[in-house]
C-alpha cells in the first residue's frame, strides 16, 4: 500500500486506534488516557496539515475498498474534505484538553473519551468521504459513537435526551439510506464529483430526482438541524459541556451541514439543483430555520439551550450560502463551517467553565460574574458579537459575502433575513452581556469552585481562550492568503467552474 | 381406481385426522399418538405409490424411505415420552406454558 | 480417495463430528479437548470446501453406489458458504460452552449432542436429495430438542417438548410432499428434480406441504410459537446455535427448493410467504420491544429476523436474491450467536437476565455489553456489517422487481430493530448506584462473544470475495436451467 493510499487511513486511525486503546484501559490511569487523548489529537493534526501542504502541490490521496460490485468505500483528499478535517482535527485538540478538565473527577471518563474517539473518526471519515455510501456509512457511525456521549451522566433526563437523539438520526439515518439507494439504481455511481453525477439523468427524470433530493436533504438536515427536524438538539443539551461542544462545532451538525453541501455541490450539482428549483427550496427552508432559531433563543433562559437554538439558526447559514447559486455566497456559507465552528465552540466552553467553576445554567445567574471570571467573559463577548456580525469578528465576515452573494443572485429577501437574524442575536445576547458586564452579583454563586488564584482551571481557560482568539484572528486577517476565507473561495469557484 | 390409489387416499384421511388431533389433543401423550398415526399415514401413501410404479415389482426406493421413517419416528417418539415422564415427574401440568409468563 | 480429494472432505465434514460424538462419550474427560480438534478441523475443512467449489460444484457418491438407493454429498457456492458459517459459530460456541458449563452444571451429554448436532447440519447443507435432507432434519430437529432439555428446569423441558412435538408434525408434512414430488417426478436428486421441474397439481402439492412443513421448523409467523421458549430457556451457548443455524437449516432448504423444482411457483405463493415475513417482522419486533428478560427478547428478534429472510419468496426471480439472502443467513447467524453469548455471560454474573438492571455490569463485563452492542448494530443493519450490504442487495432485488413495497419492509424492519436494540442499550447506561458483585466469568466466554460480534461487524468488508463466489451459478437452480442471463 503505497503512502497514497495509506495517508487518509492513517488520519482515521490516529483517532481510531487511541480509542479503542482508552476504552480497556482502567479508569485510574489518567496519565496514559490523557497521553493517548493529545498525542492522538497532534498526531492527527500533523497529518492532515502534511496532506494538506501535498495536495496545494498536486498530490492526490485516496483508498478505496470494494464492497459491493460497482460500490466502493473511498476516502480521499479533495478540497472541501480536507477544509472540514482540518476544522475538526483543530477543534478535537482544543476540545480533548478541554475535556480533560471538565471530566477530571467524574466516572466512566476511558468510556467518554473512548467514544469521543470514535465520534472523531467518524467525522474525520465522513469529511474525506469519496461517494455518497462512505459518507452514509460515517454518518451512521457518528450516530452510533454519540449516542453514548449524551447519555454519559446516566440519568433519567440524559436517557431521555438519548432516545429522543436516536429516533431522530437513526429516522434521518433510513431515510439517507433509501435515497442514497434509488438515487443509485438511476445514476449507477455514488461519487462525489465537482459538478454533480445526476446531470446526464435529469431527462425525464425532475420529479423522481426531486424526491430524491427531499429525502437526502431531510436524512442528513436532521442533523444540520433544519427545521422541523431540529428537536433533538436542545434536549441533548443535557450532555457535558464538551458533548455539547463537540456537538455543536465539530462533530454532528457540521458533518450534516457538510453532507448538505456534498449533495449539492458533489452530487447533484448546483446547476441540476438551481435548474429543478430544489436549491431555491432548501434556501427558504434554511431562511425559516435562521429565523426560528433566533426566534426561539429569545425565550430561553438556560444557558445552553439558548446557544443550541442559536446554533440552529447559525448552521443554516451554511445551507443558505451554498444553494443561492453564486460563488460568493457559496463561499461565505462554506467558510461558515470554520467561522461558527471557532464562535460557537467558544460560547459552549465558556458556559461550560460557568457550570463547572460557579455552578451558574440559567441567564439569571449570570449577573456580575465578569468581574468574577473576566478572561472567560471576554471571549464569550467577543463571540456574541461575532454572532450578532459586528466586524472585525468572523460571523461578519460571513454575513457580508452572503449578503453579496445574494444581491448577486437577485434574491435580496435573503438580505433582509441576514439583517432581521443578526438584530434577533443582538436581542438575546447584548442583554446577557449588559448584565454580565454592568450588573453586581446577586448573592453568592450557585456552587463555587476554587482554583487557586486563577477564575478557573487552566484546562478550560486556555481552550476557550484558543478559539475565541482565533475566531478574531479568521475575522481580521480573512483576506491574507491562507485564510479560512481564501480557502472557501477557491473551493466555491471550483464548483462554479465547468 | 386402482387399489394402491385407495391405500394412498387412506393414508392421506390418516394424515389428515391426526393432523386435527394433534393440533386439538388436550394432553402431549396424545398428541404423540396423533402424530404416529401420521406417519403411519405418510407411510402407507409412500408404499401405495411404491405399488404403482412401471416395471414388474414394486419401486425399492420408497420402502428405502419408510424403514427409515419407521426408525425416525421410533426414536422421535421415545424421546416425547421421556421428556412427558420429566414434566410428569416435576409435577408440572404437561401442557407447555406460554413462555411469556415467568416470574 | 486421497486427502486432497474434495469428495474425501465432504464425508469428513459429516465423519468427523460423528466420530467426536462417540469418543466423547468413551472418555468424557478430554471431552473439551476432542471438540476443540473437531471444530478447528471442520471449519478448516469448510474453507477448503469453500475454495474448491468456487470453480465448479463437487458431488460425491458415498459408497460409490450412485442415486437413487445410494446416498450422494453434494457442495456448491451456496453450501460452501453455509458450511463455513456453521463452523465459525460451532467454533465460537465450542471456546464457550467449558466457561458455561461448569457453572451451570449441565451434566455430561452436552458435547455429544452439539456434535451430533453439528454432524446432521453438515450432512442437511451437503444433501443432494429430498429425502436424506429429511433425515437430517429429524437428526437436527432430535438433538436440537436434547439440547434444549438439558437446562433441566420445568420450563426448559416444557419448551422442548413443544418444539419437539411442532417439528416431528412440520417433517411429516414434509415427507408428505417428498412422496409426491417423488411420484410425479420419479427421481430425489436436486438437481434432477429442477431440470425436469413441470408445473403439474402434484408438484404444487408437494410445494404447499414442504413450504408448510420447513416453515413451521423455521419459525415463520405464525408458526413461530415454539422458537421464543425454546431459544430463551436454552443454555446459553445452545441458544446460540439454535438462532444463529438450526432455524437457518430448514430456509436453506427452502432456497434449494425454490431455486429448483419450486421457481415457477405462482407469485401469489411468493407474495404470501412474503407477507407472512413482512408480519413476522413487525410481530417479533414489537413483541421485543415489550420483554423484560435479554434472551426472550432476543429470541423475539430472531422470529424478526427471519421474517426478512422470507422476503425471498417473492423476489425469487430477481438477480441479486441469492446474494442478499446468503449473506443476511450468515451475517445474522453470526451477529445473533455474539448476541445469545454476551447475554449467557449476563445470566453467568447477575443470574438473572432482567433488562432492567444491565447497568449493574456495565463496570464489570464492558465487552460483554460491547459484543451485546455491535451484534445489535449488526442486527439492525448499519455499515460496515455484513447485514448492511445484505439488506443493500434485498432492495437492490426489490428495485430490480419493480416491487419497492418490498424496500420500505426493509427499511422499516431495521428501524424496528433499532428501537429493541437501542433499548436494551440505554438501559446499560443508566447511572449505576452500586455495581453488583457478581461470579466472575470466564474470559474465553467473554472473548468469543466479543470476538465473534468484531468478525459480525466487519463482514462486510470482506463480503466482495464472499458475493463472488455466491454469484457462480448455483447448480441444482434456475441458473442451471438457464433462466438467469
Amino acid at each position: 500500500m503505497s503512502l497514497a493510499q495509506a495517508l487518509p487511513l492513517l488520519i482515521l486511525a490516529s483517532s481510531l486506534l487511541p480509542g479503542l486503546v482508552i476504552f480497556v484501559l482502567p479508569e485510574r490511569s489518567r496519565g496514559a488516557r490523557t497521553t493517548l487523548n493529545i498525542g492522538g489529537a497532534v498526531v492527527k493534526l500533523g497529518l492532515v496539515i502534511w496532506m494538506v501542504g501535498q495536495s496545494v502541490q498536486g498530490v492526490h490521496y485516496e483508498f478505496r475498498a470494494s464492497l459491493l460490485p460497482g460500490l466502493d468505500m473511498v476516502v480521499r483528499s479533495s478540497a472541501l474534505g480536507l477544509f472540514f478535517v482540518g476544522l475538526s482535527a483543530l477543534l478535537w485538540l482544543v476540545t480533548t484538553v478541554y475535556a480533560i478538565g471538565y471530566l477530571e473527577d467524574s466516572p466512566h471518563r476511558s468510556r467518554f473519551f473512548g467514544f469521543f474517539s470514535i465520534c472523531v473518526t467518524a467525522t474525520a471519515g465522513a469529511a474525506l468521504a469519496g461517494n455518497l455510501l462512505t459518507f452514509l456509512a460515517f454518518y451512521e457511525l457518528l450516530t452510533l459513537a454519540t449516542y453514548p456521549l449524551v447519555v454519559h451522566r446516566g440519568t433519567d433526563e440524559a436517557r431521555h435526551a438519548g432516545r429522543v437523539y436516536l429516533a431522530y438520526t437513526i429516522g434521518g439515518g433510513a431515510l439517507v439510506t433509501i435515497g442514497t439507494f434509488w438515487l443509485y439504481s438511476i445514476t449507477g455511481t455514488l461519487e462525489f464529483e465537482p459538478g454533480g453525477i445526476v446531470a446526464p439523468f435529469v431527462d425525464g427524470r425532475a420529479r423522481v430526482l426531486s424526491a430524491i433530493f427531499v429525502l437526502l436533504v431531510a436524512g442528513i438536515g436532521v442533523k444540520a438541524a433544519l427545521v422541523p427536524l431540529h428537536g433533538w438538539l436542545p434536549t441533548a443539551m443535557i450532555a457535558p459541556a464538551p458533548v455539547s461542544a463537540l456537538l455543536h462545532a465539530v462533530a454532528v451538525v457540521k458533518v450534516g451541514a457538510f453532507g448538505l453541501i456534498r449533495v449539492i455541490f458533489s452530487t447533484y450539482g448546483i446547476e441540476v439543483a438551481t435548474g429543478l428549483g430544489l436549491a431555491q427550496g432548501l434556501a427558504v427552508v434554511a431562511a425559516i430555520t435562521i429565523l426560528f432559531g433566533s426566534l426561539r433563543a429569545l425565550a430561553q433562559t438556560n444557558l445552553k439551550r439558548l446557544l443550541a437554538y442559536s446554533t440552529v439558526s447559525q448552521l443554516s447559514y451554511i445551507a443558505l450560502g451554498v444553494s443561492l447559486g453564486v460563488p460568493v455566497a457559496a463561499a461565505g456559507g462554506i467558510v461558515h463551517l470554520v467561522h461558527q465552528g471557532l464562535m460557537k465552540i467558544t460560547l459552549f466552553f465558556v458556559a461550560g467553565n460557568l457550570a463547572e467553576t460557579l455552578g451558574i445554567h440559567e441567564i439569571r445567574d449570570m449577573r456580575g460574574v465578569g468581574r468574577r471570571m473576566p478572561w472567560t467573559m471576554a471571549a464569550f463577548t467577543l463571540c456574541a458579537f461575532g454572532m450578532i456580525g459586528t466586524p472585525p469578528m468572523a460571523g461578519f465576515v460571513t454575513k457580508w459575502y452572503l449578503g453579496v452573494g445574494a444581491i448577486e443572485a437577485g434574491a435580496s429577501w435573503v438580505v433582509w433575513v441576514l439583517v432581521a437574524s443578526s438584530l434577533l442575536n443582538a436581542a438575546y445576547f447584548l442583554p446577557i452581556l449588559r448584565i454580565v458586564w454592568f450588573d453586581d452579583p446577586r448573592g453568592d454563586w450557585p456552587q463555587e469552585r476554587n482554583f487557586g488564584g486563577a477564575e478557573t482551571s487552566l484546562m478550560l481557560l486556555l481552550p476557550t481562550l484558543f478559539t475565541a482568539a482565533a475566531a478574531l484572528a479568521v475575522g481580521l486577517f480573512a483576506s491574507l492568503p491562507y485564510s479560512p476565507l481564501e480557502w472557501a473561495r477557491l473551493i466555491a469557484t471550483r464548483q462554479y467552474a465547468p | 381406481m386402482t387399489i394402491s390409489v385407495l391405500y394412498a387416499l387412506v393414508g392421506v384421511a390418516l394424515f389428515c385426522i391426526s393432523l386435527y388431533s394433534v393440533i386439538v389433543g388436550p394432553d402431549p401423550l396424545r398428541k404423540v399418538l396423533a402424530i404416529n398415526v401420521m406417519s403411519s399415514g405418510v407411510f402407507l401413501v409412500l408404499v401405495s405409490l411404491a405399488r404403482r410404479a412401471p416395471g414388474p415389482g414394486p419401486d425399492p426406493v420408497p420402502h428405502a424411505m419408510v424403514i427409515t421413517g419407521i426408525v425416525v419416528a421410533v426414536s422421535a417418539t421415545a424421546l416425547a415420552i421421556v421428556l412427558i415422564q420429566r414434566l410428569h415427574t416435576a409435577g408440572a401440568p404437561t401442557a407447555a406454558e406460554d413462555p411469556g409468563d415467568d416470574s | 480417495m486421497s486427502a486432497a480429494d474434495p469428495g474425501a472432505w465432504l464425508v469428513w465434514l459429516v465423519m468427523s463430528p460423528l466420530i467426536a460424538a462417540i469418543l466423547v462419550f468413551l472418555v468424557p474427560r478430554i471431552a473439551f479437548g476432542i471438540a476443540c480438534a473437531n471444530a478447528l478441523c471442520t471449519t478448516a475443512l469448510a474453507l477448503a470446501v469453500l475454495d474448491r467449489v468456487a470453480e465448479g460444484p463437487v458431488r460425491y457418491a458415498l459408497g460409490g453406489w450412485g442415486a437413487p438407493l445410494g446416498i450422494d454429498l453434494y457442495a456448491d457456492p451456496l453450501t460452501g458458504v453455509m458450511l463455513v458459517g456453521a463452523s465459525f459459530v460451532l467454533l465460537a460456541t465450542t471456546f464457550y460452552a467449558p466457561g458455561y458449563l461448569a457453572q451451570a452444571r449441565i451434566d455430561a451429554l452436552y458435547w455429544p449432542l452439539v456434535l451430533i448436532l453439528q454432524a446432521a447440519l453438515n450432512a442437511l447443507f451437503l444433501a443432494a436429495d429430498i429425502f436424506n435432507i429429511y433425515v437430517t432434519l429429524e437428526l437436527l430437529g432430535l438433538s436440537a430438542v436434547g439440547l434444549v432439555a438439558l437446562a433441566d428446569r420445568t420450563r426448559a423441558i416444557a419448551a422442548a417438548l413443544r418444539y419437539l412435538l411442532a417439528s416431528l408434525v412440520a417433517s411429516l408434512a414434509y415427507l408428505l410432499g417428498v412422496a409426491i414430488l417423488y411420484h410425479s417426478h420419479g427421481v430425489l436428486d436436486l438437481v434432477a428434480l429442477a431440470d425436469s421441474a413441470t408445473g403439474t397439481p402434484a408438484t404444487w402439492a408437494a410445494l404447499g406441504l414442504m413450504t408448510t412443513g420447513l416453515a413451521i421448523k423455521g419459525a415463520l409467523f405464525p408458526m413461530h410459537f415454539w422458537l421464543p421458549g425454546a431459544h430463551s430457556y436454552a443454555p446459553a451457548p445452545v441458544s446460540a446455535l439454535l438462532s444463529a443455524l438450526v432455524v437457518k437449516a430448514p430456509f436453506y432448504v427452502l432456497l434449494r427448493l425454490w431455486l429448483g423444482p419450486f421457481f415457477d411457483a405462482p407469485p401469489e405463493v411468493g407474495d404470501l410467504l412474503g407477507v407472512l415475513g413482512v408480519a413476522a417482522i413487525i410481530w417479533g419486533s414489537v413483541q421485543a420491544l415489550r420483554q423484560d428478560r435479554l434472551k426472550l427478547l432476543i429470541a423475539y428478534s430472531t422470529v424478526a429476523q427471519i421474517g426478512f429472510l422470507f422476503l425471498f419468496f417473492p423476489l425469487v426471480k430477481a438477480h441479486t436474491i441469492v446474494q442478499g439472502i446468503t449473506l443476511l443467513m450468515l451475517a445474522h447467524a453470526l451477529a445473533k450467536a455474539a448476541m445469545f453469548l454476551a447475554a449467557g455471560n449476563i445470566i453467568h454474573y447477575l443470574g438473572h437476565d432482567r433488562i432492567h438492571d444491565l447497568h449493574r455490569v456495565a463496570k464489570e463485563l464492558p465487552l460483554t455489553l460491547a459484543a451485546f452492542g455491535i451484534g445489535g448494530v449488526c442486527i439492525i443493519g448499519l455499515p460496515p456489517s455484513g447485514n448492511f450490504i445484505a439488506k443493500w442487495l434485498l432492495i437492490e432485488a426489490a428495485f430490480d422487481s419493480g416491487e419497492w413495497g418490498w424496500a420500505v419492509v426493509v427499511v422499516t424492519g431495521s428501524l424496528l430493530s433499532a428501537a429493541y436494540v437501542f433499548r436494551v442499550i440505554g438501559h446499560a447506561f443508566t447511572l449505576d448506584d452500586v455495581p453488583e458483585a457478581g461470579n466472575r466469568v470466564a474470559r474465553p466466554m467473554v472473548w468469543t462473544a466479543f470476538l465473534l460480534s468484531l468478525v459480525a461487524l466487519t463482514l462486510g468488508l470482506f463480503a466482495a470475495p464472499l458475493l463472488e463466489v455466491i454469484s457462480m451459478p448455483v447448480a441444482g437452480t434456475a441458473d442451471a436451467m438457464g433462466i438467469f442471463p
